[in-house]
């Protein structure tokens, strides 16, 4: 018997009687009283910052001058203007300063922002450059991760994430440190809903 | 009038009886009569709890045949109670240990539960420092857990703010082990014993008169390092400061 | 295979010795002990941020319990959509199987730079040391396995891995291999250093492993969660990914998801949620995507009735923190992976004799079991391991004889009476029998109780006959 079968078996024959699974009742759970509220304390508590924009002109322009100061920057959110391509090559990323991606979703409870493979361009995109920027609109948060798993299809791409926060450690004697392999800040721009 | 058996557990009996003592006296004092079955000797934790269950087995027996038939039994031990909850068994007698089970009590869940005390006529004008012991908090839930998301009660606690005088302080870490642990105190003594330590430390950092709990063998263990060390601090049972004369 | 060494391990290399020897530097262990406990606290906070934290243990638990009374129908739902996924699966009886399953990858593809991100399996599996048996070598990448890594230590922690070092001894670590400044012990220094020597690996990488938290059996993909970053810097940048699971990763919907990542991350670290929780379906084009499934030992546990609730843990290490034994022992003292309570009651189904000890370096204070996002009853555990060891005849002798000596004694009331009146007799009269620091371990650093003159019975016969 082939290593497959064989444990197939060995569970076939060592699981208990089989336990009914009711689907529990998400709704019972209280949400944060004002979203937008407990998502900037959120994105604050685990190291982002939230930037409040008035309209996708004041992005355009807040990339444009990042842009022209001469650092690697790529724009991958439409609201900010043209969509920059991705190299394929991680090493042709080693030195993007600014990334910003459009997230899908916020997450009231906890800062975290959905972010879809296609958003990146490349996947490893958020992770190695310098700062990350993710680009929501105030309509976009959920309450809690619960619903935001009702909102989020997490096959409908190869790969998706919940970003909360900069990369960060605390292995060295629980000091936190923020910059651990992949960004060493993290801004959320939010734009008013649309 | 309500019978009650006390069942006074087998290093209470040898070494501390002033607790058996003043168990006795305060269920008498609050109305019960207790019985006392003189061929009571261990409930079995220490053989259980060290792998050895099987080997409980006669004083499980010895245990039923002392106690059957009373409708409550009282014990001022967490740890010893909630052993017989637990593990009490005699194929033999299936039913009447499942009684056992059933109605044995932790003195302080039985003056809460069963007595409803509500008033107390001790007086006992001290700093007490209240050691929550695992079995009996965690085992018989006769207070709420630190580790839980619940409403905060302790029935011990309600029973000591009873007393006249008594000023009662919690350490920060409100719930932690002492480290006694059965045989685990000699086997893993470093651990034991540094943990015991650990409890004490805060205790004297409040400035306590006494340390009080429910269960005499974490304190047995914390006054032998008490003791060791020379503090001034006393070690006393509940019973015995919810029996102090006024 | 090679188990790691682990520091003082020798003729006797029980728990109550290994703790004792790390008990020896006071300062350190009371350390250790607080920067755990300020762990446990920040997990305390976190949950008590959610009214309905109860309620998410309960349900996180249920559906744990349901996946694992349906296991086997889960995992081939699993491997179905993960393979429809493109996602090549692999499947190992046991950690042998395993190691050389990920060797066989390694091999036919030529490669030779491989970075691994923080997973339990393949340290009990003790990967790493199989690889560089056959010459190959592996980076670990999360900041603290690299840490004891180049240290040629293991874990002590499975979230934490370094937490039993102090700054000094990393930044000393760290001169010697990385060459930083000698004495400059500024966590954020020493964090930098890593980054730019960690940075090189990833950049460099044809392989990457990594573990698995949850494979979810009705999409066929798998979540990681990290802070650093570190299973995304690999998995992204090399040619292949592996990640390896034990069967009990799996959860049957996604929408179980939104449960599990909001307990995991608050019971570990007390944080919301992981800085990274990556959800991953499909290789990239022209990339390679494996899973090896590994039972080595698990099917087995699902079959104990008593121990198979075991295996719904998510590895949140919530139990190392709280418990006082594990903070005042360290985890090396566990001469295992996975160590702490958890690690007491997986481990003796892994090899009982050689972990005999395990479940009973605990006080059975059930902190554990309370703060288990999962509810596993791990005290309850640690006390039926205790009676099947027992069973086993794994114990020391002495203490059987021991036990069996005071059983006799305890079943009998009256040579229970008599043992009673001879051992207060002896206390009182000859206590130096009993005062022996080096025979009676009780009286090393503690008083023995004064023995009064009359039991209880003896008053009570005396004032009520």
């Amino acid at each position: 018997m082939n290593n497959r079968d064989q444990i197939l078996k060995a569970v076939a024959n060592g699981k208990p009687a089989p336990k009914p699974l009711s689907l529990p009742d998400w709704s019972s759970i209280a949400p944060p009283p004002d979203l937008l509220v407990s998502f900037e304390q959120f994105v604050q508590a685990v190291g982002g910052e939230v930037l409040f924009l008035d309209n996708t002109e004041a992005l355009q322009q807040l990339i444009s001058t990042e842009k022209a100061s001469g650092g690697f920057i790529i724009n991958r959110a439409g609201e900010g203007g043209v969509v920059d391509e991705v190299p394929d090559s991680p090493r042709l990323l080693e030195s993007v300063k600014i990334a910003y991606i459009r997230g899908s979703i916020g997450v009231a409870e906890n800062g975290a922002i959905w972010v879809d493979e296609s958003a990146m361009g490349n996947r490893i995109l958020p992770f190695i450059c310098e700062q990350l920027v993710l680009v929501l609109r105030e309509n976009e948060l959920v309450a809690d991760m619960h619903e935001a798993y009702r909102r989020v299809q997490i096959n409908r791409e190869g790969f998706g994430v919940f970003i909360a926060g900069p990369s960060k450690t605390a292995d060295i004697e629980q000091s936190l440190v923020i910059g651990a392999h992949g960004p060493k800040g993290l801004t959320v721009v939010l734009l008013p809903a649309l | 009038m309500l019978t009650v058996g006390l069942f006074v557990p087998c290093y209470i009996d040898q070494f501390f009886p002033q607790v058996a003592i003043a168990s006795l006296q305060l269920l008498e004092k609050l109305g019960c009569r207790v019985v006392v079955p003189t061929n009571q000797t261990c409930c079995g934790q220490p053989m259980a709890n060290s792998g050895f269950a099987a080997l409980a087995a006669g004083c499980d027996k010895n245990f039923i045949r002392n106690f059957a038939g009373l409708d409550f039994i009282v014990s001022p031990s967490g740890s010893c109670v909630l052993h017989v909850k637990e593990h009490l068994s005699d194929q033999h007698a299936p039913t009447e240990a499942a009684r056992i089970r059933n109605q044995v009590y932790e003195l302080t869940e039985f003056l809460t539960d069963i007595l409803k005390v509500q008033a107390l006529t001790a007086s006992f004008p001290y700093k007490v420092g209240w050691h929550n012991s695992c079995h009996g908090q965690r085992g018989l839930h006769l207070s709420s857990m630190s580790e839980l998301v619940a409403p905060d009660f302790s029935k011990p606690a309600r029973l000591l703010q009873m007393v006249d005088g008594l000023e009662l302080i919690l350490p920060q870490r409100v719930d932690e082990c002492c480290g006694f642990g059965g045989t685990f105190s000699v086997y893993e003594e470093a651990v034991s014993v540094k943990m015991g330590r650990d409890r004490i430390r805060e205790h004297e950092a409040n400035e306590v008169d006494c340390i009080s709990g429910v269960d005499m063998s974490c304190l047995m263990h914390l006054q032998g390092i008490l003791n060791r060390q020379g503090s001034r601090v006393r070690i006393l049972h509940i019973a015995e400061i919810l029996n102090a004369r006024s | 295979m090679s188990a790691p060494i682990y520091p003082g391990k020798g003729a006797d290399s029980s728990h109550a010795r290994l703790a004792a020897i790390f008990n020896q530097d006071e300062n350190r262990t009371n350390w250790h002990d607080q920067t755990l406990w300020w762990v446990r606290q920040k997990r305390d906070n976190a949950a008590r941020q959610l009214p309905e934290w109860e309620q998410l243990r309960q349900w996180a638990s249920d559906i744990k319990d349901h996946t694992l009374s349906n296991l086997d129908a889960y995992l081939v739902e699993f491997e179905k959509n993960a393979l429809a996924n493109g996602i090549k699966v692999h499947w190992a009886t046991d950690a042998a199987a395993h190691n050389s399953i990920l060797h066989e990858i390694i091999r036919t593809n030529g490669i030779t730079r491989i970075v691994k991100s923080k997973s339990m399996l393949t340290e009990e599996c003790h990967l790493n040391e199989y690889l560089l048996q056959q010459g190959i070598e592996v980076v670990d990448t999360d900041l603290g396995e690299r840490i004891v890594q180049l240290r040629k230590e293991p874990p002590s922690h499975i979230v934490l891995p370094a937490i039993h070092l102090k700054k000094q001894e990393v930044s000393d670590t760290f001169h010697e291999y990385l060459g930083t400044e000698k004495g400059n012990n500024d966590p954020q220094y020493l964090t930098q250093a890593a980054r730019i020597h960690l940075r090189e690996k990833f950049m460099a990488a044809d392989l990457a492993i990594t573990g698995v938290n949850f494979a979810v059996a009705e999409t066929g993909g798998f979540v990681v969660c990290t802070n650093e970053g570190n299973a995304d810097m690999g998995a992204h940048a090399a040619r292949i990914h592996v990640a390896c699971m034990g069967i009990e990763k799996i959860i049957p919907k996604a929408e179980h998801l939104g449960l599990f990542t909001r307990l995991l991350a608050r019971s570990a670290t007390g944080q919301p949620v992981t800085t990274y929780t990556s959800h991953f379906h499909r290789p990239r084009a022209g990339r390679e995507l494996h899973i090896i499934i590994v039972d080595n030992g698990r099917s087995r546990q699902l079959g104990r009735e008593d121990f198979r609730n075991s295996l719904k843990c998510i590895r949140c290490a919530a139990c190392f923190n709280t418990c006082p034994v594990y903070r005042r022992s360290g985890g090396h003292s566990y001469h295992t992976a996975v160590a702490g309570p958890i690690g007491s009651i997986l481990n003796p189904n892994l090899d009982m004799k050689a972990h005999a000890d395990l479940p009973f370096a605990s006080t059975l204070c059930g902190s554990c079991t309370n703060v288990c996002p999962v509810k596993i009853n791990i005290h309850e555990q640690l006390w039926k391991w205790r009676q099947v060891i027992a069973a086993e005849g794994l114990m020391e002798p002495s203490k059987k004889i021991g036990m069996r000596f005071m059983s006799r004694v305890l079943a009998r009331p009256a040579i229970y009476r008599f043992a009673g009146s001879a051992a207060r007799f002896i206390m009182r009269w000859f206590p130096f029998l009993l005062k022996n620091k080096s025979l009676n371990p009780w009286y090393k650093q503690r008083e023995l109780p004064q023995a009064p003159k009359e039991s209880f019975r003896d008053w009570y016969k005396k004032q009520r006959s």
